[in-house]
């Protein structure tokens, strides 16, 4: 976090913009509302604590004064002349007294700000939580995860830094200014123009700087890109780059992207450097004035010696708030664009509202499509398409790697609405039924298996709420997973972990199948497809496959060719449409796609 | 850290130069409160309005040496940071570059990156603030006690007092601080995995209509980590304030205290102004100091994680000389043990092999059972434990990695792709290759038809890892990719898994003419892809149990036949 790290130069990368400045502000204020009253207390607190801290150099200005006077008049030998620690001890004592409250109240005023900024965050994220909920899937296939987790982390992260840390300096830092301003004015108005004029000097200085730094890091930023993309290239493909002698390419390549970020970022760095130079060589310029004209003053007896020290004070605390204000402009900025982006997905469309008119507690199983409509975008892909499938048949869906056999699933399970026409379960339109329970009715095996950081007990028990122990362990024993859960040191206590890496591609297949035997649903989607696993558990997962086909209307995305053969439907798909349907006699006998995919893959066999 | 510091060597002059520099730039800085002290003193006390003018005009040039100072320290640090910087990732990136997948595996690539990106970026960020701030910390330290001794030895008293109070206060904050710190990056990696899950497993969730309990953890870690985010903030809130505190204290106590010297006539006023600006400049010296404390363990983790890499050795040589031309397209393998460093039983065991020109040598076996180990051992990635392997009839380690390499078309199982254009990535296997050979090879591995398709066709870009293809897209040009070589070795491990039957038989078809005068190693999942070899060996274990054709297998060998029982139905088998 950054309140640990060192003071910044002052440079970073240009700020995002946000579209809609004014609407976004709105927005993010209502999120405080529910804490205004907090939030109204943090700001008293907060001024407060620095209308304490502008006081306290006036007043050690007037103990220096009590001070000098008494040694000055001690020096002149003037009767009963002397330092009246009963003065300045008073004085000391209001402003430790000050010095106290100020420290007090800062740290009450963060202390509570914490509670309001995170509290928000946890507010704002549990509405993108609900939200998730509702999208539709077409949300979450239509971009990168990465992207919408960016906006549930980093995003909401940088709105409770900016509220934590940026909202109260943003309070303090123009109290500070007109604070302080008012009492450099009480003191004396010349040293005030003095102090009040270097400023925009360091504008003039600082602007053309701080534009340029922005500049070379965008561009150290992008080279540090590249270089991060090569870098990862050349490791994850170094098997390649070895078999095909590439090594002294890619050094080349690495030194030229490489000398190219050390050019960027030696000149971001030194210009980000000179701010701080530069800051300090006005600081010091209006610290002298200030020391020689105070001094000619004093002389002259238009202000006081305690005066010069305060003024000091102040002149030096001045430039800080100014630059933080100038920093908060841009940290504004980005926060405004991050909860831009935050609103944007609570703002994405929903899926359609549930019609709840049919009630379907567990179906026997018949599918039908009704003349069918249906594509992602404009282009159809699925046209007026029918079929009818009785409780305990079995379709194969059959083709090309990439055709889209997704879709089909898509549809089922309506993670998509369709175009037009109607799928009806036991002859009831899905539609009129809540998604809950059409969803109840389909169990999904499917190739990318999906488990969780967890228990291999809670993984399989993930099909169905409330399961038992022993429910746990006779599905896992009827997908042929209870022997080598058994074998792990920690049985079904196992905890998988992040990446799903501790056991084998095939054993995650076993525990997915094993969740949807306890799920017991009346119509199965599955995938044969069983890539990058040893053939032992491939005949294990095919016998616990063939075992939950047994009795259930199934969907199979087929790749083996007793399974389409034994179909009672085949859906022959291709390039995301289904291009031909029938069983295994009727397709052979059109002599369409299907046979000449049937007889291809024979060719190879026919030379045994 | 040291180790890596020494990485500056050869900036020793510049680093010298900004600590010179920064040196000149800390006594400027240290020096002006003293004239203006002097102002004071002998300027205003005594009405003498020249003098302060005078003392004025050495004021600002002070300040101007300063100021030019720390431009050129700005200068040259940045030059010494980053090319130290520039330096440590050649030589990291360099080094990597001579590893062997033994030692890949063994750091692991996503660490590599890190280490080889972030982590040096890290050095090479904290180096930056030290050459800039760490090192003024303690000569604006010592500078500023040694100024305020000087103006008055026993009032330093007081600034003794108070440092231990500010270091004591920093490190308790620091000391609860930290762990918290750490907390919440757990916890946010927490909620990281959760989100990601739900994004992930999006279908699953609402197959099984977990969606309430999904949201259920998410909001637990959500809590979870807004929680400790408070924890940790409200702690940090005592930062400030407490260091606000001990200064301001320091300064009252220094005026009362100073109050009494001056009384005594033992002080002027104007030491005692310029006391309290030495006050305020130790105080935010011993701050800077403190920051030292939480940035260094921070990146001594990362140069420990970047000596680590430099300092692992490749596991063997590569320092043969021999031409690999001796017999073409053979490749034999005799009694070639391998084991895994580490390993309690060999990857590998005794294995022994004679391939000829233009026969196809398959290997088939379950997960593990050392199928990609074989291959890999060919081109030399891992170093075989015992036994000896020809390429060309010649022993792979009498001729040069590169040498054995340039008569090998690998295409490993997973095809990694680079950015460029398709047929950059074509050519990978033959940066030389003609438009014609280029076409030839596409079209030999069935990538034709799709690049055609493709907007922009062998010029279409691809994207880091491939990712605007599909798997068979990138199987088919990494394929090609071999192809364009006209090796006299062949190697596929498991590289038409991707590719629809169709694909594949089309594409076999066209390999076989391709490959007449090459040997083909094959890793193989599916026997049907096996049936047509000339010889398929049967792996167990790292065992050799079968080695024959498809038909002696069937009837002779027992695990041959469980494979293929499981793969093909009855009247396929026959």
């Amino acid at each position: 976090m950054s309140q640990m790290g060192p003071p910044h130069g002052g440079a970073s990368m240009p700020p995002q913009k946000a579209k809609d400045f004014k609407g976004t502000f709105r927005r993010l204020v209502s999120y405080l509302k529910p804490r205004r009253k907090k939030l109204a207390a943090v700001f008293l607190v907060a001024i407060l604590s620095t209308v304490f801290t502008i006081i306290g150099p006036k007043i050690m200005g007037m103990a220096i004064t009590e001070l000098f006077e008494g040694a000055y008049g001690q020096l002149q030998g003037a009767p009963g002349a002397g330092i009246d620690f009963g003065v300045i001890g008073q004085l000391l004592a209001l402003l430790a007294g000050l010095y106290v409250f100020s420290s007090l109240f800062s740290y009450i005023q963060q202390y509570m700000m914490s509670t309001v900024a995170q509290d928000t965050v946890y507010d704002l994220r549990q509405d993108v939580n609900k939200k998730l909920e509702k999208l539709p899937l077409k949300y979450f296939d239509g971009r990168a995860n990465g992207e919408t987790l960016s906006r549930m982390t980093n995003d909401i992260d940088t709105i409770g830094s900016t509220l934590q840390q940026s909202l109260t300096q943003f309070i303090t830092s123009i109290v500070t200014i007109i604070g302080i301003f008012v009492m450099m004015l009480t003191i004396s108005p010349l040293l005030t123009l003095i102090a009040v004029v270097t400023l925009p000097l360091s504008l003039f200085v600082i602007g053309p700087i701080l534009k340029k730094s922005q500049k070379y890091f965008a561009s150290q930023q992008k080279n540090l890109g590249h270089l991060n993309g090569h870098v990862e290239e050349m490791y994850t493909g170094h098997q390649v780059v070895k078999a095909f002698g590439h090594e002294a390419k890619s050094n080349e390549q690495f030194d030229a992207v490489n000398e190219e970020l050390y050019n960027a970022g030696r000149k971001a760095q030194f210009i980000s450097g000179i701010i701080m130079p530069m800051m300090t060589l006005i600081g010091n310029l209006s610290y002298v004035l200030i020391s020689i004209v105070g001094g000619i003053l004093v002389t002259q007896r238009a202000i006081s010696i305690g005066d010069i020290q305060a003024f000091i004070t102040y002149s030096k605390q001045f430039t800080q708030p100014i630059t933080q204000t100038a920093n908060i402009a841009n940290i504004v900025q980005s926060t405004i664009a991050a909860a831009e982006r935050v609103f944007e997905l609570l703002d994405e469309e929903e899926e359609v509202k549930e019609v709840t008119t049919s009630v379907l507690e567990r179906a026997k199983g018949a599918v039908a499509f009704r003349d069918v409509d249906f594509g992602y975008g404009n282009e159809l892909l699925i046209e007026k398409m029918n079929i009818d499938v009785s409780p305990g048949q079995t379709v194969a869906i059959v083709g090309p790697t990439g055709a889209g056999k997704t879709t089909l699933i898509n549809l089922l399970m309506r993670f998509y609405e369709l175009n037009a026409g109607r799928i009806l379960i036991d002859g009831l339109d899905s539609r009129d039924m809540s998604r809950h329970e059409l969803r109840q009715n389909f169990g999904m095996v499917l190739q990318d298996t999906w488990l969780f950081n967890g228990t291999i007990r809670d993984n399989i028990a993930y099909g169905k709420t409330g399961a038992t122990e022993e429910q746990v362990r006779d599905a896992a024993k009827a997908a042929h997973a209870d022997h080598f859960i058994r074998t792990l040191p920690d049985g079904y206590d196992t905890i998988l972990n992040q990446e799903v890496s501790n056991i084998s591609q095939g054993q995650k297949q076993l525990l997915t199948i094993a969740r949807a035997i306890l799920a017991d649903p009346p119509i199965m989607i599955l995938d044969e497809a069983t890539s990058s696993v040893d053939t032992r558990t491939e005949i294990f997962i095919q016998k616990a496959m063939s075992e939950l086909m047994d009795g259930r209307t199934s969907f199979v995305i087929a790749h083996r060719l007793s399974t389409i053969k034994d179909a009672d439907l085949i859906l022959v798909m291709d390039q995301g449409k289904v291009i031909e349907q029938g069983t295994h006699q009727q397709l052979l006998d059109k002599d369409g796609f299907y046979a000449d995919l049937y007889q291809s893959q024979f060719t190879a066999k026919l030379a045994v | 850290m040291i180790k890596v510091l020494k990485n500056l060597s050869p900036y020793k002059w510049i680093v010298w130069g900004v600590v010179a520099l920064v040196f000149a730039q800390s006594m400027a800085e240290l020096f002006l409160p003293t004239l203006m002290a002097d102002i004071i003193d002998n300027g205003v006390v005594k009405g003498n309005i020249p003098y302060i003018w005078e003392i004025g005009g050495w004021m600002l040039l002070v300040s101007a040496i300063g100021a030019v100072a720390s431009v050129f320290a700005s200068f040259y640090s940045s030059k010494a940071a980053m090319g130290l910087g520039r330096d440590l990732r050649q030589k990291v990136f360099k080094h990597v570059g001579q590893f062997s997948l033994q030692e890949f595996d063994e750091v692991g690539t996503a660490s590599l990156i890190t280490r080889t990106t972030n982590d040096i970026n890290q050095i090479q960020q904290v180096t930056i603030m030290m050459l800039r701030m760490v090192i003024s910390a303690p000569i604006m330290l010592v500078g500023g006690i040694i100024m305020a001794v000087s103006k008055d030895a026993k009032l330093s008293l007081v600034i003794i007092g108070a440092m231990p109070v500010l270091v004591i206060a920093v490190m308790l904050i620091l000391k609860y601080g930290i762990p918290l710190f750490q907390q919440v990056q757990k916890r946010l990696d927490g909620l990281n995995l959760v989100v990601r899950e739900n994004l992930t497993g999006i279908r699953v969730i609402r197959a099984f209509n977990r969606e309430t309990e999904e949201k259920a953890r998410l909001q637990k870690a959500n809590r979870e980590l807004a929680d400790v985010s408070i924890r940790v903030n409200k702690v940090m809130a005592f930062m400030m304030p407490t260091m606000m505190l001990v200064m301001n204290m320091t300064v009252v106590a220094v005026i009362w205290f100073g109050g009494i010297r001056i009384s005594n006539g033992a002080m002027q006023i104007g030491d005692l102004m310029a006391f309290i600006q030495y006050v305020m400049m130790i105080m935010f010296a011993l701050l800077m100091a403190s920051f030292m404390f939480v940035m260094i363990p921070r990146a001594a983790v990362s140069a420990k994680r970047i000596n680590e890499v430099l300092e692992m050795q490749p596991a063997f040589k590569d320092d043969g000389t021999a031409k690999a031309d001796r017999s073409r397209g053979t490749l034999e393998f005799e009694n070639v043990t391998f084991h895994y460093p580490g390993a309690e039983e060999p990857a590998l065991s005794n294995i022994s092999f004679t391939a000829k020109p233009g026969e196809i040598t398959a290997l088939i076996g379950g997960t593990g059972s050392g199928k990609t180990t074989l291959v890999n051992l060919v081109p030399r990635f891992y170093e075989a434990s015992s036994g000896t392997i020809r390429v060309n009839g010649v022993d792979i380690r009498e001729a040069s990695q590169q040498e054995v390499r340039s008569k090998i078309g690998f295409v490993p199982q997973k095809s990694v792709l680079f950015t460029g254009t398709i047929a950059e990535n074509i050519r990978f296997g033959k940066q030389d290759a003609s438009d014609q050979e280029m076409k030839q090879a596409a079209s030999t591995a069935q990538a034709t038809e799709f690049i055609d398709q493709i907007k922009g066709g062998y010029t279409a870009p691809i994207e880091q890892g491939g990712s605007n293809l599909s798997g068979g897209q990138k199987q088919r040009l990494s394929i090609a990719r071999a192809l364009i070589r006209k090796p006299d070795l062949y190697i596929f491990d498991d590289s038409f898994s991707a590719l629809d039957f169709k694909t594949d038989a089309k594409l076999r078809r066209a390999l076989k003419d391709e490959t007449k005068n090459a040997t083909v190693l094959l890793v193989a999942q599916r026997v049907s892809t096996v049936v047509d070899a000339d010889r398929i060996i049967v792996l167990e274990k790292g065992k050799m149990v079968g080695m024959g054709t498809h038909k002696e297998l069937l009837e002779s060998n027992k695990v041959y036949r469980e494979i293929a029982l499981s793969q093909l139905s009855e009247e396929e088998i026959a």
